[in-house]
């Protein structure tokens, strides 16, 4: 299967919308990049602490199971019994020694290996397997883990780079100050979008929506594009961290530079401003630091909530994104009640996020049944090179996106920037 | 024993909270808790592994107050229309601190700016009803969301 993708120009400052709705390019996109040569976030560490604890998720449309094994190692293994197809284990999480499918109790070991195969010899001699049959090539088919920092990853491909080297400095700087200490899981929140995907990786990378589409951020002052910040990225520009520093414009700042754009900081005041209070708890006085980690996580602190963020693609036409909100160990109640009432901000109902999903619904809804031709522009921050930049107006990152997605897809443009 | 007059009035708080949410009518809404109130939303996966992530937390009555003027002037959101069925209405006698522990059922049914429209959520009501001077108010509600994974975004209150 070729595509044939005309990008216009070789910056990525276009994308066809045709990409985010062709059959043929999200069967690929499971196959080159979800089970590519990528690493994707799967669970916490600190979701399965003990031998026998168990998670289940998905990589693309992929089920994947995780579980700690009794020496302590975490494996991921596809969910799907090696006889019928059926998912082995039907629970989100839970703790076992040994996963058994349903359907006709094939049974494996926490590492995934083939145990168990009711009457394989038959009933009194009579029925059951071959001789030859091999329980040792019928296993779970496992993913290769990293564990960094707390944080499990997975990968299909044996190419994948060692994890540290695919996030890179800037992403593991993100990742260490984010998980300096260890973590308590606070719980979950899940949405269904009814969007393509890669509509909200692009999201996450576009700077120059955020003070825009939520107005709560700049009516109460919580990130303003006024703001010191900016977006950073690692070498090859797959992943992105947007950052901006606590108190560092003013209103004034703020009214001249949104100008006709409503900010109603003078006229709206919050009778409980506690959901707006930053207690600084890292080196730095960054209030806002969210990265994005290619294919599928994000990593949040906004003040004092702290959260990762998974996709799981559904199709071409939805994804569902799970929060998984945490505090720290030694986090006194004090400090627990801070963060979840800071939890308002985000998720679903999420005061400055709630956004994302309708835009991205009305994005993909007004794009369907496009020609090759049709294409959205990405020109915020300059055309051209793709690089970090030390202020906030800019979607520059949503073109480090599509150039390593098309260098995974294989699709480059004559000439391509990386 | 729970007198006539108080079920009955607490089966009206119950129809004036989905009329107000289904008729857009928010801040009147925000009337029927007491200024000491707790309103949250939580997903019952959360509830069932005993973890505090809710959905939506309203500490007191200027919480919510916050979240409608947030909602009425600094959110956007999709276009639709809600319909709130209550009932299976249990009220469990008195509460710890006075007034009534009550539970009840929801189904909210929800329609976009097209005409089209599904099931959005659905779920149980926990809530703490006292008598006020003027009638029944809510001092708690916590809305556990069976469906918890939220089709499209959470705006408006469940």
């Amino acid at each position: 299967m070729s595509l044939n993708v005309d990008w216009q120009r070789s910056d990525y400052s276009r994308v066809p919308y045709w990409l985010y709705h062709d059959a043929d390019v999200y069967a690929r996109e499971q196959d080159l990049i979800f089970r590519g040569p990528t690493w994707s976030y799967l669970c916490l560490e600190a979701e399965m602490p003990e031998p026998g604890d168990f998670r289940t998720t998905w990589v693309g449309d992929t089920p994947v199971l995780v579980n700690r094994d009794r020496d302590g190692a975490v494996h991921a293994m596809v969910n799907r019994c090696a006889h019928r197809g059926a998912a082995v284990c039907r629970h989100a999480r839970g703790n076992t020694k040994v996963h058994t499918c349903i359907y006709h109790r094939w049974s494996y070991d926490l590492s995934g290996d083939l145990i168990g195969i009711p009457f394989q010899r038959g009933i009194r001699g009579e029925g059951g397997m071959d001789d030859d049959f091999d329980k040792t090539q019928h296993g779970l088919r496992r993913l290769r883990v990293a564990c960094y920092k707390g944080i499990v990853f997975g990968t299909f491909s044996d190419a994948t780079e060692p994890i540290e080297d695919y996030l890179g400095p800037m992403m593991c700087g993100h990742i260490s100050r984010l998980m300096f200490k260890p973590l308590r899981v606070l719980g979950y929140q899940r949405q269904t979008i009814h969007g393509n995907w890669k509509l909200y990786l692009e999201n996450l990378r576009d700077t120059y929506h955020a003070s825009l589409l939520h107005e709560f951020l700049v009516t109460f002052g919580l990130d303003r594009a006024t703001q010191k910040g900016g977006v950073e990225m690692d070498a090859r520009h797959r992943h992105n961290l947007t950052y901006a520093h606590a108190g560092s414009d003013s209103d004034a700042d703020a009214k001249e530079a949104y100008g006709g754009h409503q900010l109603n900081s003078d006229k709206l005041t919050l009778r409980d401003p506690r959901l707006l209070e930053f207690r600084q708890e890292y080196e730095d006085d960054r209030n806002l630091a969210i990265s994005t980690m290619f294919p599928n996580a994000s990593f949040q602190q906004l003040n004092n909530s702290l959260a990762t963020r998974q996709i799981q693609s559904k199709g071409i036409d939805a994804f569902d994104l799970i929060w998984t909100y945490f505090g720290y160990a030694d986090d006194d109640q004090d400090m627990t009640d801070h963060r979840l009432r800071q939890l308002n901000l985000f998720g679903p109902g999420g005061l400055v996020s709630m956004e994302d999903a309708e835009a991205i619904e009305i994005a993909h809804r007004a794009s369907r049944h496009e020609g090759p031709s049709a294409a959205t522009v990405i020109e915020v921050g300059g055309k051209g090179e793709i690089s970090d930049r030390a202020y906030r107006v800019n979607d520059v990152p949503i073109r480090g996106f599509w150039s390593y997605y098309a260098e995974l897809m294989d699709i480059e443009p004559e000439g391509a920037v990386r | 024993m729970i007198s006539v007059e108080h079920r009955l009035a607490i089966d009206d708080l119950f129809a004036d909270y989905g009329a107000y949410l289904d008729g857009d009518r928010l801040e009147d809404w925000v009337e029927l808790f007491v200024e000491d109130c707790v309103y949250k939303i939580l997903p019952r996966e959360n509830v069932s592994l005993d973890l505090p992530v809710s959905l939506i937390l309203c500490e007191n009555k200027n919480m919510l107050r916050d979240r409608t003027v947030s909602l009425r002037q600094a959110n956007e959101y999709s276009v639709h229309t809600d319909k709130h069925l209550i009932s299976n209405v249990r009220i469990k006698g008195p509460a710890a601190a006075g007034g009534y522990a009550v539970e009840a059922n929801y189904a909210m049914y929800q329609a976009d700016n097209e005409g089209n429209g599904s099931l959005y959520s659905f779920g149980t009501y926990v809530d703490e009803v006292v008598f006020a001077g003027d009638g029944p108010k809510f001092r708690a509600k916590t809305v556990i969301v069976d469906n918890w994974s939220i089709p499209h975004m959470l705006s408006t209150p469940i």
